[in-house]
């Protein structure tokens, strides 16, 4: 069982490995980070044997049992088919870079994020805990984020990094909002364990919250409309890591959360439905786009979208059959499609453009490369004898028994399809055909690896296609866990002479003749750009800069830079509280007896106060202000002796005579004492400092009313001789009961002093000033 | 007088807090000192006022008994009395210092540290 955590966290240890090892002895050996792929491609598939056979592997250690997130792993066919995908195009991206950024400063940093991101993906398709699921899907996305911002000195790709992460942590909130519901309802953390209430996913009062988070979940990781936009964004990512990551693996995490969720909501058909609109609404969206596209790896990035659109579709269709279509689509998509942005990754690394207008008559020097990109285009557009062409098959069938209206969504289907079919054609003949154009020059031949690597993709494609078998006993022969019901279909090459080949047949005919047809161009690019500002990126896009307006607006406002904007806002809130306090609870007891009671020492104190206050606060003169300052520090002195505090009044005569003496001293020669602010400013400044004194009054009042409590007193009172042996308390409390407070108060005052000793001292040369 | 001294105490910190609010650092400093007696009067406010009864143990006596000012509000303000003279003799110098390297004791031309050359 350690075992399998151990293979599990690898990826992560080895990322902390590259690092020890550094970026100059990496680049000497950068085929020692395929080993981490390589080995645990051949670790996964021991287990294939089993696994066909029906068996499913839990792998469990504890972790914070207290909380019921445990390291809990769970390998059944679904989850086997993911990390053989991760594992597999893992080890083929990476030998691929080892070549394709040959030398690059920063190629150390690549595999680490790469080796995170492999592990991470790998913990989110063995995760049987809901939580840890969510922890890997987190992982993946920062993973991502940082290497579509690989290029990080320029900016175009720190945005889409930037816009990325933001779309999929938006999808990763609402999947830990999914995980912490579900849980809480089906009081488990564990995925295998909420399948024993499925009650609560089909028809509980809260499973539409629940659907409506996985979704945002799913949606946004799979880049479903409309948060499909961040994917075309992440093609700013050198072309191994939108082979590997936006292409093949992290995509499909979507996916596999729908997949994996299926049978929870199986009895709950706004699910399906909802699928099935939104996966249908992306696919035709995203196959029509490739017509508009230029850039080869702008046109792969919506067709991986059409792609992601048509499982999401497939999954809404929500039989047996359908469900098995997608099991094998996604094996199709991701054999194909890698080997399509390999090769694209390879002509740009050649010829230096992936413009599709400018490329043609790559194959006399790109020969091999041609050879894998046309088998690659052949199993997208489903030509036989690929898989691709059983994956269509697969779909089409899906399609016409599907519930509710076969013909149209067997329509939609075709539709997208035969786009699918013009765009695998554009990306992996169209630069290979044809007359080789001028401008492109001098084309060297690539290193071995840079051909070889598409073409073991592509050479599988149609090995798996000429025996699907090996698909169907690996993947989706068990696949019956998932959705209860019929068996899943046989997958064959030939059913014989129906519907379904003709339909195949139309599409690939349907392909061609767009190909042959429409040729893409910038204008027609540039023509559907047009529309761009109703698309959702824009919508967005403008949404993101409101929020950045508003958190200007509030700085500007808030932190303008003046103290006495920072003070002023404090202020009016605690004016605010404290008013809104005292109209609430108007409780002014207000006895007129007690004036009476006043004798004459307490008038004159209380009258000297006053004075010394208005003259302090009124005064033109600096000195006078001075004065009445120490004035009225000399009046508290007065209470502190009336009212029993002999200490106080000790200190406080000490303390206000030096304060003045400071004062005097230091301050004499400051430039004239001004009423800087305007009338109106003074006044608002009045308004605010009375309504504040008045609410602050009015609440003390209120609260001397209450009985306080005196039992710290009365510890003091009785502890202190028979405790400290002191009979003056105050001097007790200070020096003995709370004596560390006042050692560390005097390190504060030895700091200030030293502070105003170094500030008199200090003697600045001129250019220091 | 209770009400009265609470009443004072509104005033101090208005007072306090209409200097705090002015543009001269001076201006600044007292209205800091003056909302500081605020704070020492409020203090004492909470603990009651007793009327000629400090906290002392008498001669022959082992503990505060009957009816005297509360100890705990005293040690607090004579805390509070020592570290804002801390503050302010600090303060004081460090205007001091402000005015000879910028010339002004305006806080609103202090705002930014570009100017200083």
């Amino acid at each position: 069982m350690t075992v399998f955590l151990i293979v599990i966290l690898s990826s992560f240890v080895f990322s902390l490995l590259l690092f020890g090892i550094g970026q100059k002895t990496f680049q000497r050996m950068t085929w020692f980070a395929a080993l981490l792929p390589i080995s645990l491609f051949i670790y996964f598939s021991s287990f294939a044997r089993s696994i066909m056979d029906g068996e499913v592997f839990n792998f469990f250690t504890s972790w914070v049992p207290s909380l019921g997130i445990n390291l809990d792993f769970r390998l059944d066919n679904l989850a086997l088919l993911f990390t053989l995908l991760i594992t597999g195009v893992g080890s083929i991206v990476f030998l691929y870079t080892t070549q394709y950024l040959k030398g690059h400063p920063k190629l150390m940093r690549f595999y680490v994020f790469l080796s995170i991101f492999m592990g991470a993906m790998l913990g989110l398709v063995t995760s049987n805990n809901i939580i840890t699921l969510f922890i890997f899907w987190e992982l993946t996305s920062i993973s991502s984020f940082f290497l579509i911002s690989f290029n990080n000195t320029e900016s175009p790709s720190r945005k889409s990094a930037i816009i990325a992460l933001t779309i999929t942590g938006l999808g990763g909130l609402a999947l830990l909002a999914f995980a912490v519901l579900a849980a809480q309802i089906t009081g488990t953390l564990s995925i295998s364990e909420m399948l024993q209430s499925p009650e609560v996913f089909a028809n509980h009062q809260y499973s539409v919250i629940l659907m409506v988070f996985i979704f945002l979940a799913a949606f946004t990781k799979s880049a479903q409309f409309p948060f499909h936009f961040w994917l075309p964004g992440a093609m700013k990512a050198p072309t191994p890591v939108s082979t590997y990551l936006h292409s093949a693996t992290m995509v499909k995490a979507g996916i596999y959360l729908l997949l994996r969720f299926t049978p929870h909501f199986q009895n709950n058909s706004y699910f399906f439905t909802t699928l099935l609109i939104v996966g249908a609404i992306t696919m035709l969206y995203a196959a029509f786009q490739t017509l508009f596209k230029t850039d080869l790896k702008g046109i792969l990035a919506y067709s991986t979208i059409g792609a992601l659109g048509i499982m999401v579709f497939l999954i809404g269709i929500g039989t047996t059959s359908s469900i098995t279509a997608a099991i094998v689509f996604i094996v199709v998509h991701a054999l194909y499609k890698a080997s399509l942005f390999l090769v694209t990754g390879t002509i740009d690394h050649q010829a230096g453009t992936r413009d599709v207008t400018q490329l043609g008559g790559l194959r006399k020097v790109l020969m091999p490369l041609a050879i894998a990109g046309f088998i690659a285009a052949l199993s997208s557009g489903g030509f036989p004898p690929t898989i691709g062409f059983i994956g269509k098959d697969l779909i089409y069938e899906a399609t016409l028994n599907g519930g509710l209206n076969p013909t149209l969504l067997t329509t939609m289907a075709v539709l997208t399809n035969i786009l699918m079919v013009f765009a695998g054609l554009l990306v992996g003949v169209k630069p290979f055909s044809g007359k080789k154009p001028e401008a492109l020059g001098e084309i060297k031949k690539p290193h071995f690896l840079l051909w070889f690597m598409p073409m073991i993709l592509a050479a599988l494609s149609l090995l798996f296609g000429l025996f699907p078998a090996m698909v169907e006993a690996l993947f989706t022969k068990n696949i019956t866990p998932l959705l209860t019901g019929e068996a899943s279909p046989h997958l064959a090459i030939w059913h014989g002479f129906n519907l379904i080949i003709l339909l195949s047949a139309i599409t690939i005919l349907g392909g061609i003749a767009i190909y042959f047809f429409w040729k893409p161009s910038h204008k027609k690019e540039s023509g559907m750009l047009k529309f761009d500002a109703f698309a959702p990126k824009s919508l967005a896009l403008k949404f993101a800069d409101l929020f950045q307006r508003i958190s200007y607006f509030l700085t500007r406002t808030f932190q303008n830079g003046y103290l006495r904007r920072y003070v002023l806002i404090i202020l009016v809130l605690l004016t605010l509280v404290f008013g809104i306090h005292v109209f609430i609870n108007p409780r002014i007891f207000l006895e007129l007896k007690e004036i009476k009671a006043l004798n004459w020492n307490e008038i004159v104190i209380l009258a000297m106060m006053l004075v010394s206050i208005i003259f302090t606060v009124f005064t033109k003169s600096r000195l006078s202000a001075i004065a009445g300052m120490g004035v009225l520090g000399y009046t508290m002195c007065l209470i502190f002796v009336f009212y029993g505090a002999p200490d106080l009044a000790m200190t406080q005569f000490s303390i206000d005579t030096l304060t003045v003496i400071l004062f005097v001293l230091v301050l004499y020669r400051l430039p004239k004492y001004l009423k800087l602010s305007n009338r109106t400013n003074r006044l608002r400044d009045g308004i605010i400092a009375t309504s504040f004194g008045t609410f602050l009054a009015l609440t003390i009042i209120e609260i001397m009313n209450e009985n306080p409590i005196k039992s710290t007193t009365q510890y003091y009172a009785e502890n202190a001789y028979t405790l400290a042996k002191g009979k003056n308390v105050v001097n007790v409390i200070l020096v003995d009961f709370r004596g560390f407070d006042t050692m560390i108060e005097i390190v504060v005052l030895s700091i200030a002093a030293i502070g105003v000793f170094a500030l008199l001292k200090l003697h600045l040369k001129k250019h220091e000033k | 007088m209770e009400i009265l001294l609470a009443i004072m105490t509104g005033i101090l910190y208005a007072a306090g807090i209409y200097l705090i609010l002015r543009r001269s650092l001076v201006k600044l400093i007292i209205g800091i000192v003056i909302l500081g007696n605020g704070v020492n009067l409020l203090i004492f406010l909470m603990g009651g006022l007793v009327k000629g009864r400090p906290p002392l143990i008498a001669e022959d006596g082992k503990m505060l008994e009957g009816i005297f000012a509360d100890p705990v509000p005293q040690a607090l303000i004579l805390t509070a009395i020592v570290i804002s003279f801390g503050l302010q003799s600090f303060a004081i110098v460090l205007i001091k210092r402000a005015y000879k390297v910028l010339k002004t004791d305006d806080i609103d031309t202090m705002n930014k540290t570009d100017d200083i050359k």
